[in-house]
């Protein structure tokens, strides 16, 4: 990476092969992050044979798309929508819960005075820097202890702790909530709830958008905590559905897949269905997921 | 910041009262607004960790046994290689993570037309919505020589099969491949976001001064953005501490034949749901924990990136 616009003009052989080097590095890298999701988007249109046989990149046909989402749908029959329907309750039912937590938390962190405020937050802190998959097989254990394993809540009451979304509430009230304007209600008479309502909360609007981003799309991935405490296949979210599939698959699992109709095509369906709801967040809110790492973490 | 705000728009005594009103009353409303979320946490981040401190410190009777379980989880004869897995995927994936997001990071930002760095960003970025179990499987594929695009790549280091891919040897890369295709992209826009946070007068003045775009990188944006470096390289540490579903799902798509142990975190897994032995489970969770926590402490006290209190 040496110099293009340098005062004192490199020899012409160096800036070509700086730009050489530059160029290699950036269309390497567009190749990697690029070509298994075009690879993931083609797999479908082939049969397990064509994958082998044919190019990678070649396209089938829509046919064989049919053909795979006919046996993709009728594996177990139609698990795969019991668990997108699961995923979608554990997801919003803790995005809720979320949202009506953390949303007032992070006002009073921001606006209230209280003993322990300090202590709260700083907690808050620790808790969204450490990996959440630190805390998932105590949170087995003490499940376990208080006989909660195999519940909806087990999974909907820890997902919606979300430490992250209560500091980046925090930050925005702190940072771009006029003080004035709180004050202006309370001397008019309103009550700290009334002030909330009608003066916080509908400024709140891209602070939710943001917590409700993050939490949606930790919820949907998540696969650490669900594996532990469902145990009934019906239950499980599309994430562990997809690592039952894949031990149910003759592409990598020739004996306990034998006669069934998941193949690799399928697979890579199923991979396509499950992704496409964080997909389509995704693809709306670069800025969001920016402006959400520079106001602080988001855990991997 | 609250009385700060006041003291600069009211007059002195209409502050004064106002400010004594909102404190009394923000006393109890303060409770009210937290109660909710200090719940959750209490009951899914205090009392897990409490009661994986007090199986740590006791038996399956639940008699005290001091420091036992730590001294028996550490002489286990898969705890020292699952640190040492993991240690050296840590070492690879922080190297290669930090050095690549911060160069990539620093050429979309100085020598790219705006349009063309964007969309660059956008396309790296688009794997990280595959996190977690469908990145792991995507890999499957990609590392399958019989199916994968790249099967050319795979031949050239003599790779002719699955199996031969998945050599133990060679997991640790595979993780960072994997880590790296998900999550570099979105680093490489938080670090392009970093860099623009440089004013632009402070670039101009060392462009004058003759720096080139090398010693501009060298002198004055890595050490500007330098926080960031360390925040990324903090939570990417602790993130990798915690490995499961990768080495997990390998070990189902390799028919068992990788070490179901692999990770600290498969073995905290295996020791509570193969053996029962909960209480060995949650000394090991404890360790994890507490690397965790000293990660998160590190970076909450020393980065100044984080703001506990807001005057």
């Amino acid at each position: 990476m040496t110099t293009v616009d340098n005062t004192r003009p490199a020899p012409r052989a160096s800036r070509w092969i700086s730009l050489a080097v530059t160029a290699v590095l950036l269309v390497g890298l567009l190749v990697f992050f690029v070509l298994p999701v075009i690879w993931l988007l083609l797999a479908p249109t082939k049969t397990a044979a064509d994958l082998v046989n044919t190019g990678p990149l070649s396209f089938g046909s829509l046919h064989n798309v049919g053909r795979a989402w006919h046996n993709l749908t009728s594996f177990q029959d139609g698990i795969l929508f019991v668990w997108l329907k699961n995923s979608a309750i554990y997801s919003v039912g803790s995005l809720v819960l979320t949202l009506a937590t953390s949303v007032p938390a992070g006002y009073a962190l921001a606006l209230t005075k209280f003993r322990g405020r300090r202590l709260l937050l700083t907690v808050t802190l620790l808790v969204m820097i450490m990996p959440s998959a630190a805390l998932v097989l105590p949170l087995f254990l003490e499940l376990n202890r208080f006989g909660l394993i195999g519940t909806a809540w087990s999974i909907i009451l820890p997902f919606s702790f979300f430490p992250f979304g209560v500091y980046l509430v925090y930050i925005y009230y702190a940072t771009s909530l006029p003080t004035e304007m709180l004050e202006a209600a309370r001397i008019d008479g309103a009550g700290e709830w009334r002030t909330f309502v009608s003066i916080a909360l509908p400024l709140a609007k891209p602070v939710i958008a943001l917590v409700a981003f993050f939490s949606f799309v930790g919820n949907w991935n998540n696969f650490f905590l669900p594996y532990l405490v469902l145990p009934s296949t019906k239950q499980f979210p599309i994430q562990v559905g997809l690592n039952q599939l894949l031990s149910s698959t003759p592409s990598f699992n020739p004996v306990a897949g034998a006669g069934l109709n998941i193949t690799s095509p399928e697979l890579a369906l199923s991979i396509i269905i499950a992704i496409l709801p964080v997909l389509v967040v995704f693809l709306f809110s670069q800025r969001a997921l920016v402006s959400g790492m520079l106001a602080g973490a988001t855990k991997g | 910041m609250t009385e700060v705000g006041l003291r600069g728009s009211f007059s002195a005594p209409v502050a004064g009262v106002a400010r004594r009103r909102s404190r009394r009353r923000a006393g109890s409303a303060g409770y009210f607004f937290v109660a909710g979320y200090a719940i959750l946490l209490v009951a899914f981040g205090i009392v897990p960790t409490l009661y994986a401190f007090y199986l740590a410190f006791t038996n399956e009777k639940g008699q005290f046994t001091g420091l036992n379980q730590f001294v028996k989880v550490v002489q286990d004869y898969r705890f020292a290689p699952a640190f040492l897995h993991v240690g050296v995927y840590l070492v690879l994936w922080l190297a290669i993570l930090m050095v690549l997001t911060v160069t990539v990071a620093i050429i979309l930002r100085g020598r790219l037309r705006p349009g063309l760095s964007a969309a660059l960003r956008f396309l790296y970025y688009i794997p990280g919505a595959l996190a977690g179990v469908a990145s792991v499987l995507v890999w499957l594929f990609m590392l399958d020589p019989s199916v994968s695009p790249a099967a050319g790549l795979l031949r050239l280091f003599g790779f002719e099969s699955f199996a031969q891919v998945l050599g133990p040897a060679n997991l640790p890369v595979i993780f960072v491949l994997i880590a790296f295709w998900t999550g570099a992209g979105g680093w490489i826009v938080v670090m392009y976001g970093a860099l623009n946070n440089i004013p632009d007068d402070v670039l101009e003045a060392a462009r004058i001064d003759g720096a080139g775009a090398w010693k501009t990188a060298r002198y004055i944006q890595i050490p500007m953005i330098g926080k960031w470096i360390a925040y990324m390289a903090i939570l990417a540490f602790a993130g990798g501490t915690q490995l499961f579903i990768e080495p997990q799902m390998l070990q189902t798509a390799s028919l068992g034949r990788l070490d179901p142990a692999w990770s600290p975190n498969q073995l905290a897994y295996v020791l509570a749901f193969r053996y029962g032995d909960f209480n060995g489970a949650a000394a090991v969770s404890l360790i994890l924990l507490v690397l965790g926590l000293i990660c998160a402490g590190l970076l909450v006290r020393r980065s100044g990136l984080f703001k506990v209190d807001s005057e």
